[in-house]
């Protein structure tokens, strides 16, 4: 039954082949038009780190106070100084923790006919391979001892030991940075989390791999300047020392907290410090602290870009409309069929035959325009790169989960619009229809 | 007109109809009023003048490796040399920054010493005496720097000036009377005064996204030459011999110095793209926002155009009837063209509405202006016009009905 409707179907849109045309059309804009947006959205919203998103959190501690922080709705920074990140390291109260920056790295190559070029770089601690699940493809990570030492070791990324080494196990050569040799402990397999979760501060979310893992205590040591924003509530005065002294913020903090306990815990140990920093007279205000998981994070610092919001929305309303339209059409296509219809009723179909039979005709349209949709689709997301900036446009790409959700959508939506033209069809009544005739 | 009481009556017999051309001009209307609005905003962005003329400019960005402290300045100082020194170059300064290249330095600024707040938030540019030449700003009062005025300064150490070039919107703010020439302002924290001495008609700051738009043309030029391992060279060509020099300049730039890194993406740009890089987003979405308006509106015309011709088929019978009483052509078409109107005038209400409410929707989730009333008028005829359009081959049709069909069948 369902193949001889779907043949039915098939007949009736060749009858009309320009009102089947339109809605066909108008179906397919639509759809390619939300799923192109969605696209977009998807990448953007998406949870770069699935199994630790609610594991992994950013202390945010207020040393600015009340004068400063009245901007912004009584947040405190987004970033943290040298000396609370400092603290909060030395007191070691979460399962793991880390400090970090983007460090200004630039590597110069031995051999002479290549010049110096610059890749991604972080500074942090060994903890942070662990807490952030970095594969790792020859060697392992420094140790912590090589943390407290300042030890001139590197772990490099897959692409830059392609580029300096082809790929060979490069553990134990050395790598010249900024002038000064490193030496290789670890290359690390690719590992690109889409949003950049570990410094939205500094990426807004979106950023090349890193290429280079270096000690935090090493970078600092030798006075590496961020790469990233310094922002300062007060001068912090002259020179490296003052700056790192001051209560200017530039670091990032993560620390890993399993359970909720334990997140409850250091919730209360960031009051104690801020308390006792209060006490020291170092904050001349109350504990005003945040401690949010990835999730929360992401949100709070609005990942998602408003392009990309609002054009979402306007693609829905887009589908909204094309929905409309389709209601019409194929409330007009149906309807002009009453004769039809009256003759299958007045041969005995009942009712529920006639639902199927117009709902399956729907469904085909819905199919067509599926396919329409789905070319569309694919020219929107190659046209994203026009709205969107280059590192957000090449997140959007046209996989199979998007495509089996545009023919999804396409059906789905064109047989719910179906619905009201199909329920009119089907209280044709079948002794009028033959009288008329 | 007096029509209107039949066609109503008909119009209750197909409600659903009815309700879905009226809905579907409501939600297009409100959808591109709105995204129009967009359009004009993004456009108009795109369009504002940086103050500088920038045809014939370049720019690279260089970061020196391996430096130990600050001390980048006679490296830099030999840079400018070869650069200046090239065939085809006009002139070349080096720069923090540049208008529309997205990141630099911005500070409170204060006219009173005491004052807690500062009076206006400005973008600080530290570069030397050849800035305004070969950026090409104008100077409207005041004079130029001396290049013995000229100091250099570890970016994280920079001195308070004691003379300053602020762009006529700045100098405005601090000095609402037009007076600000050889007036002290008060930069940042600092109690030492810095006199203006320059005023160039405009400026613009580096940035050019939402959140720097009410201080856009607040600018100010300190005669410092930083001394930090990050530099951005600003290049003037001779008259059409930029891309000689596009060429020439990097690598007289290495030449000079291997020890550099300039970034293979955004290294060395010409105005031209740093223009397009910073409004690639405004022009990409006012695209976006074109072609969604225009199938919008085919789609809809597409329905009313659907809807119509299938009430034409179902009144066939009717016309005919009416055609036969005496009814002309030009009734039947006028009765077609009402009843279309009615419904638009009805959806059009409503979106307007819509229209409305969708906007200040939007102002509270996104940083939006309020939507202009105009946006709305001329999209209310707009999509009367569209309905009026839509409907008149199919309301042709009707009109050539035959009084015949009324005596064809039963």
């Amino acid at each position: 039954m369902f193949a001889y409707y779907l043949q039915l179907g098939l007949r009736s849109l060749r009858k009309n082949p320009l009102l089947t045309l339109l809605m066909v059309l108008a179906i397919g804009c639509g759809v390619a038009a939300s799923m192109t947006t969605y696209s977009v959205f998807r990448a953007t919203s998406n949870n770069p780190i699935p199994d630790k998103s609610s594991q992994l959190f950013v202390p945010q501690i207020d040393n600015w106070g009340p004068e400063s922080t009245q901007h912004n709705k009584g947040e405190p920074p987004n970033a943290m100084s040298y000396t609370d990140a400092i603290n909060l390291m030395r007191d070691k109260r979460a399962k793991r923790q880390t400090a970090l920056y983007p460090a200004q790295m630039s590597i110069v190559p031995t051999d002479p006919s290549m010049l110096p070029f610059r890749e991604t770089s972080y500074a942090w601690y060994t903890d942070a391979f662990a807490m952030f699940d970095i594969p790792m493809l020859y060697g392992h990570p420094w140790t912590a001892n090589e943390d407290e030492s300042h030890a001139a070791v590197v772990v490099i990324g897959k692409e830059l030991n392609e580029k300096m080494f082809n790929g060979v196990n490069s553990v134990g050569k050395n790598i010249n940075l900024n002038g000064r040799d490193y030496r290789i402990v670890g290359v690390a397999d690719r590992w690109n989390p889409e949003p950049v979760f570990y410094d939205v501060t500094n990426t807004n979310g979106f950023d090349d791999p890193i290429e280079v893992f270096m000690p935090f205590t090493r970078a600092v040591e030798l006075q590496t300047a961020t790469n990233g924003n310094n922002n300062c509530s007060h001068d912090p005065g002259k020179g490296w020392d003052s700056w790192i002294r001051s209560e200017c913020v530039w670091l990032g903090f993560w620390a890993e907290l399993p359970t909720k306990s334990e997140a409850d815990a250091y919730r209360s140990y960031l009051n104690g410090y801020a308390a006792e920093q209060q006490r020291s007279g170092r904050f001349r205000w109350a504990p005003n602290n945040r401690l949010r998981n990835v999730t929360e994070w992401l949100e709070y610092q609005k990942v998602v870009p408003q392009e990309a919001k609002v054009s979402l929305m306007v693609s829905l309303g887009f589908l909204l409309i094309c929905l409309v339209n389709t209601v019409g059409l194929l409330l007009a296509k149906f309807m002009r069929r009453s004769s039809e219809i009256g003759v299958r009723r007045a041969l005995g179909a009942p009712r529920k035959e006639i639902y199927l039979q117009f709902l399956i005709e729907a469904a085909a349209v819905g199919l067509a325009g599926g396919v329409v949709g789905l070319l569309l689709t694919g020219l929107g997301v190659m046209g994203v790169s026009l709205v969107f900036e280059p590192d957000v446009a090449k997140l959007a790409k046209l996989d199979l989960s998007l495509v089996l959700l545009t023919m999804l959508v396409a059906v789905l939506t064109t047989v719910l619009a179906a619905f009201y033209p199909t329920w009119r069809a089907a209280q044709v009544q079948p002794a009028w229809q033959l009288k008329s005739n | 007109m007096m029509h209107i009481k039949p066609i109503l009556a008909a119009l209750k017999r197909h409600k659903a109809g009815t309700i879905l051309i009226a809905m579907q001009i409501a939600l297009t209307l409100a959808i591109v009023c709105n995204a129009v609005f967009i359009i004009h905003q993004r456009l108009e962005r795109v369009q504002r003048p940086t103050g500088m003329d920038e045809a014939d400019v370049m720019a690279i960005h260089s970061i020196f490796v391996g430096l130990a402290d600050n001390n980048a300045g006679p490296l830099i100082q030999a840079d400018l040399q070869a650069l200046r020194q090239l065939p085809g170059v006009q002139d070349a300064v080096s720069i923090n920054s540049y208008p529309l290249r997205g990141g630099g330095w911005s500070t409170g600024v204060r006219t009173d010493v005491d004052a807690k707040d500062s009076k206006a938030h400005t973008t600080q540019y530290f570069a030397d005496e050849r800035v305004l030449a070969t950026m090409g700003l104008k100077l409207v009062a005041g004079r130029n720097f001396r290049a013995d005025e000229i100091v250099q300064a570890d970016p994280q150490s920079v001195p308070d000036p004691s003379i300053v070039i602020v762009s006529k919107a700045l100098a405005d703010k601090m000095y609402p009377d037009g007076s600000g020439l050889g007036k002290p302002i008060y930069i940042g924290d600092t109690k030492k005064p810095t006199t203006i001495i320059g005023i160039v008609e405009r400026l613009g700051v580096p940035w050019n996204s939402v959140w720097s738009d009410d201080f856009y043309e607040n600018s100010l030029i300190q005669p410092v030459q930083l001394t930090g391992p990050f530099t951005n060279y600003l290049i003037r060509s001779k008259p059409g011999q930029l891309e000689s020099v596009m060429k020439a300049a990097p690598a007289a730039l290495v030449k000079a110095n291997r020890m550099r890194v300039i970034s293979k993406e955004r290294g060395v740009r010409s105005f031209a793209q740093i223009r397009d890089d910073a409004y690639k987003g405004d022009k990409g979405m006012a695209i976006l926002m074109s072609v969604v308006c225009l199938v919008l509106l085919g789609v809809t015309a597409a329905g009313i155009v659907g809807l119509t011709s299938f009430w034409v088929g179902q009144r066939r019978k009717q016309i005919g009837v009416r055609r036969a009483l005496g009814a002309t052509k030009r009734d039947i078409l006028s009765y077609f063209l009402t009843e279309n109107l009615l419904i638009g005038v009805v959806g059009v209400v409503i979106g307007a509405l819509l229209a409305i409410g969708m906007n200040l929707w939007l102002v509270t989730q996104f940083e939006m202006a309020r939507l202009s009333l105009v946006y709305v008028l001329i999209g209310v005829v707009a999509l009367l016009l569209l309905g009026q359009g839509a409907v008149l081959a199919p309301a042709l049709r009707a009109s050539r009905v035959s009084p015949v069909e009324a005596t064809r069948s039963v």
